[in-house]
C-alpha cells in the first residue's frame, strides 16, 4: 500500500457501484475531493445508473442512455478506479484488504459497503426456467424487453410497487399481463384497502388482469416457462414470469467477513459498522432495527456517511418518514406515514366518485401522521411536509382533508415561494430541496425547466415533481405559470380552446379574421396550428354559413388525398362497412394501371388504398372512380374515417345481429362529417368483437338483447379501451345515440383531441348524463348533427373532378418561354 | 468565382396565385415554389424542404413563413432559413411584382 509520491493519500474502497455508494462518493467529493484515492467495485457491467428509472426504460419512456448517472469520463475525471463486472468476494478485516472475483486484491484505509438488495426468490419449483426474471437491474429489463418483442403473455408475481410497474411496462410493450398477488388488495404496505381497490380497478381498465389472494405454487414448462399454477388450482399461461415479491439486503459478503449482521449490516448513527473502518449505506444496512427500500433515506445516509469519511464528527443519521409514489403514467397514487388509524388516531376520508379520486388523512392530536391519496395527489408533498415536521394544524384540522388551497383560503392557489421552507423536499428521488433549486437558479442564471432539471437533478428521475419544479422556477424568476395548465390554442394567442369556442357562438364571430381580431390574436393570419383549429370551430358552429377555408387546412385535407414522402398521393375510396363489389374493384384496378400507381394495399381500415398517384392526376383518377360509384373515404381528414364491421348474423355461427348492415348504415349517416380529430367506428356481431369495437371512437357490440355502445377507445399511439356508454335495443337507437355522441364530441372537444382524451377530460358519467339520461338533449344533439350533414355530405372528389372546384390547386403554372434554371 | 447576371423572366399574374397559397413552376435545377402572402408580398424558393425534401408549396402559409407539410418545419420565406429550433436553409430566388405581374430572376452564368 505504499506509494512513491511524497504525499500519500488514504485509500477508500467502495463495494457496490449503485445508487447509495456513488451518492456517498459524490457527497464526499464535494466535501474533500483530495482526501482519498478511491477504488470502486461493481458487480454489474455498467457505470452507475438510476435504478428508479428502470421502470421508465421498461415502459419505453426513457432509454438506457437517459438513466446513466455518472459516465466513465466522470470516474476518470475524479481519479476513481472503477472495476465493473467484478464483484468483491472476500473482505479481510484484519489485513484491510478486499478481493474480487477476478482475483484483484486491494488494500483500504476505509471501506464502504453499498451492496444494495437482492430480489427475494420464493421456494417454488420452476423458477430456474428460461423466461423467468426479477425486476432489479438492467439485465432484467433487457430480458423483459426481449420477451415482449417475441412473446405474448406475461405473469408478474407480486402486486407491490415494483410488480405493478413491471406489469405496466410490459403492458405498454404490448404484452397481455396478469398479476398474481398474495394479499386481497394491491400495494398493501403503502396503500389502504380503498386506494388499493381503486388502483386495481384502474389497472384492470387498462387491460391488466389480477389474481388476488393468489399463492403461486409452481412455474410450469420444460424448455421455457409456459405458465403458473396457484395453490387454489387457478392457472395462467405465460411466456414470461417476473418475480417481484420483495427484496432482502445483500449481506453475505459482510457476514462472511465477520461484521455484525442482522436483517441488514448493522450500522450506528454515523453509518459505521461493527468495524470502525468499515461503513455501510443503502439497502444493505440496518439502522436501529430498520432497513430501507427507497432512495430518500439513502440520500440522507450518503450525506452523513460522507461527512464522517471526510473526517467530520457531528452529523448523525435519523430515519424519517418516507413517501411512496407509483410511477405509472396517468395513475396518481401517493402515500406517506401511517396508513390506518390506531387507538389514539382518527381517520378523515374524502371520496370523489366521479373522478375516481380518494384521499385519507390519519390524525393524532392536532397532527397529521399519515396520508393516502388516489387520483389527485397535488397535495401530497404538503401533507408529507406536515407529517415530517410534526406541524400542529390545530384549528384547521377539520378542513385539512380539502387540501392546501381550501385550507389556506383562496380558490385558485397561487404558488407561494416564500411559504415553502428552504429545506422542504421537492424531489424525493434525488433528495433535492427547495433552497438548493432556488440558489442554483440564481447562481447559474437558469431560465428553463430543462436547465433546472439538468443542473439540480430535481425531477430528473421519476418526474412526478415536475410541476412543482416549474413553479419554483417561475416564482424565482418572477414570471407566472398557469396551474394547472389549460392548453392555449397556439402561440399566437393567450386564449384557450374553450374561450375561443364560446366567443365564436356568444359573439357571433363568423370569420377567422373576426375571431382573431375579437380575441386579440398576436399575428395577422395566425399560424399552421391555429388556422386549422379556427377553421374547424367556425365550420362546426355555423353549418351552411361559414365558408370552409382550404388554405387553413393541412395539405391532405386541402387536396383530399394523403401526401406521401415522395410528394405523390394515396387515394382511398370509401368501401361501406368494408364491403365492395366487382364494379368498384374493376375501377380501382383500371385507374391504378392507367395512372401508373405502383401499389394497391388493403389498409387497416378494411378498404383499398391506391398509392403513388401524382397530384395533377388526382382529379382524373377521382372522375373515373366516381363513375363506378366510389366516393372519397376521407382517409386524409380529421373526419369520419371508417366503420369496420364483421360478417355478423348473416354468416357467422355466433352472430347475434346484422352487424354488417348496421355498420354500413352508420357510415352512410356519418360520412363527410368533419370532427376535431379523426373519428372511427366499428360494429361487431357478438362479444368476440372481431371488428375491434372496443378500441374505436364509437364501437357497437351486438348482443342478444340489443347493442352495447362503447365510446372513447383508441388503438393508436396510446392504447385506450372504450368506456361503456349504455345498451340500446334497436338499430334506430344506435344511429340516434351515435349521431348525438359525435355531435357532443364535435361541439366540445379541443381541436386535435381524439375522443379518448376528450372522454378522459370530461368523464364518462358526464357523457352519460348528456346523452343517455337526458333524452331531450340527445335528440337535440342528433338534430344538430343531421342538420350539419345536409351541408357536409357532398363528395369532395366529385366536386373537384367534375365541377372544377379548386382547379388551380392541381395545375402547375405553365413553363415560361425561357427555360428556368 | 463565376460572375452571374440576372435575366428577368415573366412567370404569371399575381392573381394566378391565391393569397396565402403557392404555385409551382418546373425548372432545370428542380421545381420552384412561388408564394403569395396575405400582404401580397411574393417569394420564390426551391420547392424542397431542407429537412427531407418536402414540397414546401403544399404547406400552410402564414405571415412570411410556410410550414412544411411533411414534418412541420417552418421556413422563413424572406431568408429561406428554417425557424429555430430547426436548422437548415432552402435556396431563394430573386422575384419581383410589377403591375400585377410576377417576374423571376433567372441567373445566367456569364464569362
Ligand atoms: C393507410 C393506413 C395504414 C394501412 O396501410 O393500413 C394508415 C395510414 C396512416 N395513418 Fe393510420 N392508417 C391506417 C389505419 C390506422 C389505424 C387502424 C384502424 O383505423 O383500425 C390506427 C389505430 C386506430 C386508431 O386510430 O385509434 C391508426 C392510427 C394512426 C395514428 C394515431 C392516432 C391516435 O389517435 O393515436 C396516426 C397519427 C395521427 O392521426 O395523428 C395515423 C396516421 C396515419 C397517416 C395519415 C400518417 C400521415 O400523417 O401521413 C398515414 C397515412 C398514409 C397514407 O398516405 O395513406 N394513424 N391508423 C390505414 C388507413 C385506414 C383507412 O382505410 O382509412
Ligand atoms: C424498478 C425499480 C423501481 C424503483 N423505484 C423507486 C422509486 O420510485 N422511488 C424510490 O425511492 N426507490 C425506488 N426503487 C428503489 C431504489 O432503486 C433503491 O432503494 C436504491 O437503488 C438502493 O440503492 P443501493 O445503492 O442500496 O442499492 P443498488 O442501487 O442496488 O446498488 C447496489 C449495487 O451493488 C452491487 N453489488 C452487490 N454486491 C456486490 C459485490 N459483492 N461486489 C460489487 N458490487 C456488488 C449491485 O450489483 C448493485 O449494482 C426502485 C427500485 C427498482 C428496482
Ligand atoms: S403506422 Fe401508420 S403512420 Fe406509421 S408508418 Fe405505418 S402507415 Fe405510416
Ligand atoms: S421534409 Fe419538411 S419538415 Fe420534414
Amino acid at each position: 500500500m505504499s506509494s512513491s509520491s511524497h504525499f500519500v493519500r488514504e485509500r477508500l474502497v467502495v463495494v457496490g457501484n449503485g445508487m447509495a455508494g456513488m451518492r456517498t462518493v459524490d457527497e464526499l467529493l464535494k466535501l474533500d475531493p483530495a482526501r482519498y484515492d478511491i477504488v470502486v467495485f461493481g458487480a454489474e457491467p455498467h457505470v452507475n445508473y438510476d435504478r428508479i428509472a428502470l421502470s421508465s426504460v421498461l415502459a419505453g419512456e426513457k432509454n438506457v442512455d437517459d438513466i446513466v448517472i455518472n459516465s466513465r469520463e466522470w470516474y476518470a475525471e475524479h481519479n476513481i478506479t472503477l472495476h465493473t463486472g467484478d464483484p468483491v468476494v472476500a473482505i479481510d478485516l484484519a489485513a484491510h484488504t478486499v478481493t474480487s472475483k477476478s482475483g484483484v486484491t486491494v488494500g483500504y484505509n476505509r471501506l464502504l459497503i453499498a451492496t444494495g438488495s437482492k430480489p427475494i426468490v420464493p421456494p417454488i419449483p420452476g423458477l430456474n426456467l428460461p423466461g423467468v426474471c426479477a425486476f432489479r437491474d438492467l439485465k432484467d429489463v433487457d430480458t423483459m424487453i426481449d420477451a415482449a418483442a417475441h412473446y405474448r403473455r406475461a405473469v408478474v408475481i407480486g402486486g407491490g410497487l415494483l410488480g405493478l410497474e413491471a406489469a405496466w411496462g410490459l403492458k405498454r410493450r404490448g404484452m397481455e399481463v396478469a398479476v398474481v398477488h398474495l394479499m386481497p388488495t394491491l400495494m398493501e404496505r403503502q396503500l389502504d384497502e380503498s386506494a388499493g381497490k381503486l388502483l386495481q380497478r384502474d389497472l384492470t381498465e387498462r387491460g391488466i388482469s389480477f389474481f388476488t389472494n393468489g399463492q403461486t405454487e409452481m412455474v410450469t414448462g420444460t424448455d421455457r416457462v409456459t405458465g403458473i399454477k396457484l395453490a387454489d388450482g387457478r392457472e395462467a399461461p405465460a411466456d414470461l414470469v417476473v418475480v417481484a415479491i420483495g427484496i432482502r439486503p445483500e449481506t453475505e459478503l459482510a457476514r462472511k467477513a465477520g461484521l455484525e449482521v442482522n436483517r441488514g449490516i448493522v450500522v450506528g448513527d454515523d453509518l459505521s459498522t461493527s468495524d470502525p473502518d468499515v461503513y455501510a449505506v443503502g439497502e444493505c444496512c440496518e439502522h436501529r432495527g430498520a432497513v430501507v427500500g427507497l432512495v430518500a433515506p439513502i440520500w440522507d445516509m450518503a450525506k452523513v456517511c460522507a461527512h464522517h469519511l471526510a473526517g467530520g464528527g457531528t452529523l448523525i443519521y435519523q430515519a424519517q418518514a418516507t413517501a411512496t409514489r407509483l410511477k405509472i403514467t396517468g395513475i396518481d397514487v401517493y402515500s406517506a406515514g401511517q396508513l390506518a388509524a390506531g387507538e389514539d388516531e382518527d381517520e378523515i376520508i374524502l371520496r370523489d366518485a366521479r373522478r375516481g379520486a380518494y384521499r385519507k388523512l390519519v390524525m393524532r392530536g392536532g397532527q397529521v401522521v399519515g396520508t393516502v391519496l388516489y387520483g389527485n395527489v397535488t397535495d401530497g408533498e404538503w401533507y408529507f411536509d406536515l407529517i415530517r415536521k410534526k406541524t400542529d394544524v390545530g384549528d384547521i384540522s377539520d378542513r385539512m382533508i380539502l387540501g392546501k388551497a381550501a385550507t389556506q383560503g383562496g380558490v385558485a392557489p397561487a404558488f407561494d415561494l416564500n411559504a415553502m421552507a428552504d429545506d422542504a423536499q421537492v424531489c424525493g428521488c434525488n433528495g433535492v430541496c427547495k433552497g438548493t433549486i432556488v440558489s442554483t437558479i440564481n447562481a447559474k442564471k437558469l431560465t428553463t425547466y430543462d436547465e433546472v432539471k439538468s443542473h439540480t437533478k430535481a425531477s430528473a428521475s421519476c418526474g412526478s415533481c415536475s410541476t412543482l419544479v416549474r413553479e419554483i422556477l417561475a416564482a424565482t424568476l418572477g414570471v407566472e405559470v398557469a396551474k394547472p395548465e389549460i392548453p392555449k390554442v397556439c402561440k399566437c394567442t393567450g386564449c384557450t380552446h374553450e374561450e375561443v369556442r364560446a366567443a365564436i357562438i356568444e359573439r357571433k364571430l363568423k370569420t377567422q379574421d373576426a375571431v382573431r381580431e375579437a380575441m386579440g390574436w398576436m399575428t395577422k393570419d395566425g399560424c399552421a396550428s391555429c388556422r386549422p383549429a379556427l377553421n374547424y370551430y367556425l365550420l362546426c358552429a355555423w353549418p351552411g354559413e361559414y365558408i370552409d377555408d382550404s388554405r387553413s387546412r393541412f395539405v391532405n385535407e386541402r387536396v383530399h388525398a394523403n401526401i406521401q414522402k415522395d410528394g405523390t398521393y394515396s387515394v382511398l375510396p370509401r368501401m361501406w362497412g368494408g364491403t365492395t363489389n366487382a364494379v368498384e374493384l374493376a375501377a380501382i384496378a383500371t385507374v391504378a394501371s392507367k395512372y401508373g400507381a405502383p401499389e394497391i394495399k388493403v389498409t387497416g381500415g378494411q378498404r383499398l388504398g391506391i398509392y403513388g398517384v401524382k397530384k395533377q392526376d388526382l382529379p382524373a383518377v377521382w372522375a373515373e372512380l366516381g363513375e363506378a360509384g366510389l366516393v372519397s373515404g376521407h382517409a386524409y381528414g380529421k373526419a369520419l374515417r371508417t366503420v369496420k364491421t364483421c360478417v355478423g348474423r348473416e354468416w357467422c355461427r355466433f352472430g347475434t345481429q346484422d352487424s354488417t348492415t348496421l355498420g354500413k348504415e352508420l357510415e352512410k349517416m356519418t360520412w363527410g362529417n368533419w370532427t376535431p380529430h379523426k373519428f372511427k367506428m366499428a360494429v361487431s356481431g357478438c362479444p368476440r368483437n372481431c371488428a375491434e369495437s372496443s378500441i374505436k371512437d364509437l364501437g357497437v357490440i351486438c348482443v342478444d338483447a340489443g347493442f352495447e355502445l362503447m365510446v372513447g377507445g383508441n388503438g393508436g399511439i396510446e392504447l385506450r379501451g372504450t368506456d361503456k356508454l349504455c345498451t340500446v335495443a334497436t338499430e334506430e337507437e344506435v344511429l340516434e345515440y351515435a349521431a348525438a355522441f359525435m355531435q357532443l364530441y364535435r361541439e366540445e372537444a379541443r381541436y386535435l383531441d381524439r375522443t379518448a382524451p376528450y372522454v378522459e377530460r370530461v368523464g364518462i358519467d358526464y357523457i352519460r348524463a348528456k346523452i343517455v339520461d337526458d333524452t331531450e338533449n340527445r335528440k337535440a344533439l342528433q338534430a344538430r348533427f343531421l342538420y350539419a350533414q345536409t351541408f357536409l355530405q357532398d363528395d369532395p372528389w366529385a366536386e373537384r373532378a367534375t365541377q372544377g372546384v379548386d382547379a388551380h390547386e392541381f395545375a402547375k403554372l405553365a413553363s415560361p418561354q425561357e427555360a428556368l434554371n | 468565382m463565376s460572375v452571374t447576371t440576372l435575366n428577368w423572366v415573366q412567370i404569371c399574374k399575381l392573381d394566378d396565385i391565391l393569397p396565402l397559397r403557392a404555385r409551382v413552376i418546373p425548372a432545370a435545377k428542380g421545381e420552384i415554389a412561388i408564394f403569395r402572402c396575405s400582404d401580397d408580398s411574393v417569394f420564390a424558393l426551391r420547392n424542397r424542404c431542407p429537412h427531407k425534401q418536402g414540397h414546401l408549396s403544399e404547406g400552410i402559409v402564414h405571415g412570411h413563413r410556410v410550414a412544411c407539410p411533411l414534418h412541420g418545419w417552418v421556413i422563413d420565406l424572406e431568408s429561406g432559413e428554417a425557424v429555430a429550433p430547426d436548422n437548415g436553409c432552402t435556396p431563394r430566388l430573386p422575384v419581383k411584382v410589377e403591375d400585377g405581374v410576377i417576374w423571376l430572376g433567372n441567373d445566367v452564368a456569364a464569362g
